[in-house]
């Protein structure tokens, strides 16, 4: 592998790991594992533990993916391995 | 009206307007058949793929299981939706890239082996059949629960319909018909949702209602997830907002088998190969997940305020009280309509005429009832399937509500078998026709053999819906360890470990799937025949109390495990295989649709 695309595959995943560390924490982390001391903190009605568990962890994931989809766009045209 | 003729009128209406668009979307060339031609806008191919990714349990069964489980059916919730950030960032752009028509044909080339293929094409249709079978049942018992046909003719109307648009229309009519499919089944979740919410909380948002107030009855101004909490746990159930699932591990890797499973299921993946180019297909997991979401963060509120509801009906007033129980006499027309059906039972225990539902279970509790004359609990079947279908009858919503429902239950059926049957059609048809028996197929006698695959597929399920084997009950376990323990680390590996090679990828799957189905058939018997559970006496969840269910993940780690250290101890892969990885890698020279 020629060492400009070693360097694309290295910033992808660089940006995959962070992205995925905040996809492990929102769910598994804020949603179960810290769940009970969360949920000391209300939202509304509800404590923010189940809150993550049950909406927040779904809106987080549906910003990684556009975060991820828009920064893969401008590292494609970066390193020049865009299509057309 | 009365409730038939405006079903008939809906479900009429939304079928006819199926066969219209599979009429319009007729596929004329392989390309069109498997892929759509991969002409599809990614917003489009986003609500195509909620369509497919939302099933009958989706829709009708989630609810419920938020209802009963209450917090602990997170696991469902973050399980069916955080698959799709993996799928995102780790396998839609690659195989888009690689652009080819089916999972098998991807695992078949990167690891340079038929084999692997064959092995990757049995663990798909075990998979898809498992999965279709559910919703074929899902088919027959709404039409029989609503328009008063038999469960079989239920049936036999539900395969026609996907007859006409899968076989004609192949991906193409599939995906514009999931199109159509999705708006009904939205509007009809949501709508109920709304009017629910707006009664109990003045919120007309459900997922606000979720965390607001109450605003009518003598609690006005509570929390309504406080309300909850003190109804269920003043008849001794666990309380909603923290009750969890088997334990906390089994529900971190509950979840894990989920998202994994959900990544790895095939005709979830095949449809990100319909889109133009790689950047469509990050873009298009993103859309699926927005459209997927609006159902998904609507049902907590669904689940918890349906669970609310029907708690309310049967205890009207504090417990203890003899009136506060409600007469028998005097229960509301849903309750004796869905007893009818037999998902919903009671018994009269004490002979007092009126409706005692608690947690008999619950030592505390079972001491306080005795105490007030109650002899156990009389609700002795609540099923979480009536809780979404029953939701607007309970509302007290118009007709024309329930009959959205029923044509919204249908769609996410219908969708999903779809999806699913095109999996399986094009794995026998494009993998094991032209990839294995006869490689020199005219591209017209493929599309040939993919129709008739397809009407075989649809036969197949259409026989097991009517003849339901044993095994059929336990669909989400083989369907989703399947996908989790074989085809999601295999895709993985090929993309983002070059060293992985033939023999590793075998093994990989082979004992990955292993260890989940010896799990799950450990207890339950094999293929679920009683008799057969060569473990009988141990405990479902022996291993760190996980559940059968939740034991995908364990799988996907032995598969990974297994395949590295294969690799490492066999041949590395030839030099042209290891290009082809790097050249996935890179979205630059990602063509239309190509077959070689």
């Amino acid at each position: 592998m020629d060492s400009k695309a070693a360097q694309y595959w290295k910033a992808n995943l660089r940006l995959l790991i962070s992205l995925l560390v905040i996809w492990f924490v929102v769910s598994y982390g804020f949603g179960i594992m810290f769940a009970d001391a969360l949920n000391a903190i209300r939202i509304g009605g509800v404590g923010l533990g189940f809150w993550f568990a049950q909406q927040g962890s779904i809106y987080v994931f549906i910003v990684l993916i556009f975060f991820y989809a828009a920064r893969m766009n401008a590292l494609d045209r970066e390193f020049d391995v865009h299509e057309d | 009206m009365d409730l038939n003729t405006i079903t008939y009128i809906v479900v009429g209406a939304t079928f006819l307007l199926y066969i219209g668009i599979a009429i319009w979307a007729r596929a004329g060339t392989t390309g069109e058949f498997y892929v759509a031609g991969k002409g599809v806008h990614p917003v489009a191919n986003g609500m195509a793929t909620a369509a497919d990714w939302m099933s009958a349990a989706s829709f009708i069964s989630m609810a419920g299981l938020i209802a009963f489980n209450g917090y602990g059916a997170s696991v469902f919730l973050m399980g069916w939706t955080g698959g799709y950030v993996l799928l995102a960032l780790l396998l839609a752009p690659y195989l888009r890239k690689f652009g080819k028509f089916t999972v098998p044909e991807f695992i078949g080339e990167r690891f340079y082996s038929q084999t692997a293929r064959l092995v990757a094409v049995i663990c798909l249709i075990l998979a898809s059949v498992t999965y279709v079978i559910g919703q074929m049942k899902g088919i027959g018992v709404a039409f029989s629960r609503f328009l008063e046909t038999s469960y079989e003719q239920g049936l036999f109307i539900g395969m026609g319909i996907v007859f006409v648009y899968a076989v004609l229309g192949g991906m193409k009519g599939i995906t514009y018909t999931q199109i159509a499919q999705y708006v009904v089944l939205i509007f009809a979740y949501t709508i109920p949702a709304v009017f629910i919410s707006m009664n109990l909380t003045g919120n007309p948002i459900p997922q606000l209602g979720l965390i607001g107030e109450m605003t009518t009855g003598p609690h006005a101004g509570m929390d309504m997830m406080a309300r909850l909490d003190q109804v269920v746990t003043d008849l001794g159930f666990a309380q909603y907002s923290e009750q969890v699932m088997g334990s906390k591990l089994n529900m971190f890797v509950y979840t894990l088998s989920l998202m994994i499973g959900t990544a790895g299921l095939p005709h979830v993946i095949i449809r990100f190969f319909t889109v133009p180019k790689v950047k469509d297909a990050r873009s298009s997991a993103g859309w699926a997940l927005v459209f997927i979401a609006i159902l998904y963060t609507t049902a907590p509120a669904v689940g918890s305020m349906a669970r609310l509801n029907l708690m309310n009906t049967i205890q009207t007033g504090p417990v203890g009280e003899m009136t506060a129980n409600i007469e028998y006499a005097k229960v509301p027309d849903w309750f004796r309509k869905w007893e009818a059906t037999g998902l919903l039972k009671y018994e009269d225990k004490n002979g007092d005429g009126r409706i005692q539902y608690y947690n008999e279970k619950n030592a505390d509790m079972a001491k306080k009832a005795e105490s007030y004359g109650w002899k156990g609990n009389e609700m002795v079947k609540v099923d979480n399937d009536i809780m979404v279908l029953a939701n607007p009858e309970i509302a007290g919503l118009p007709n024309w509500v329930i009959a959205i429902v029923v044509a919204g239950g249908l769609a996410a059926a219908l969708s999903t078998a779809a999806g699913l049957l095109l999996a399986i059609a094009s794995a026998v048809s494009h993998d094991v026709i032209k990839g294995m028996i006869n490689p020199d197929i005219s591209e017209k006698s493929e599309l040939l053999a993919s129709r008739l695959s397809m009407i075989g597929a649809i036969a197949l399920a259409g026989y097991f819906g009517l003849h339901p084997p044993g095994f059929a009950a336990g669909t989400v376990a083989i369907a989703f360890g399947l996908a989790a323990s074989s085809i999601f680390p295999v895709l993985m590996m090929g993309i983002f470990n070059k060293k992985v090679n033939r023999a590793g990828a075998i093994w990989g799957m082979i004992s990955g799937i292993g260890i989940t189905m010896l799990y799950v058939f450990q207890h339950k018997g094999i293929f679920f025949i009683p008799g057969t559970a060569f473990l009988g006496d141990m405990k479902p969840d022996w291993f760190f109390g996980i559940s059968p269910n939740a034991f995908g993940a364990v799988g996907a780690v032995v598969n990974f495990v297994v395949a590295i250290a294969v690799s490492k101890v066999t041949a590395e892969p030839p030099e042209h295989i290891q290009h082809l990885v790097e050249d996935i890698r890179v979205p630059k020279g990602a063509g239309a649709a190509t077959d070689h």
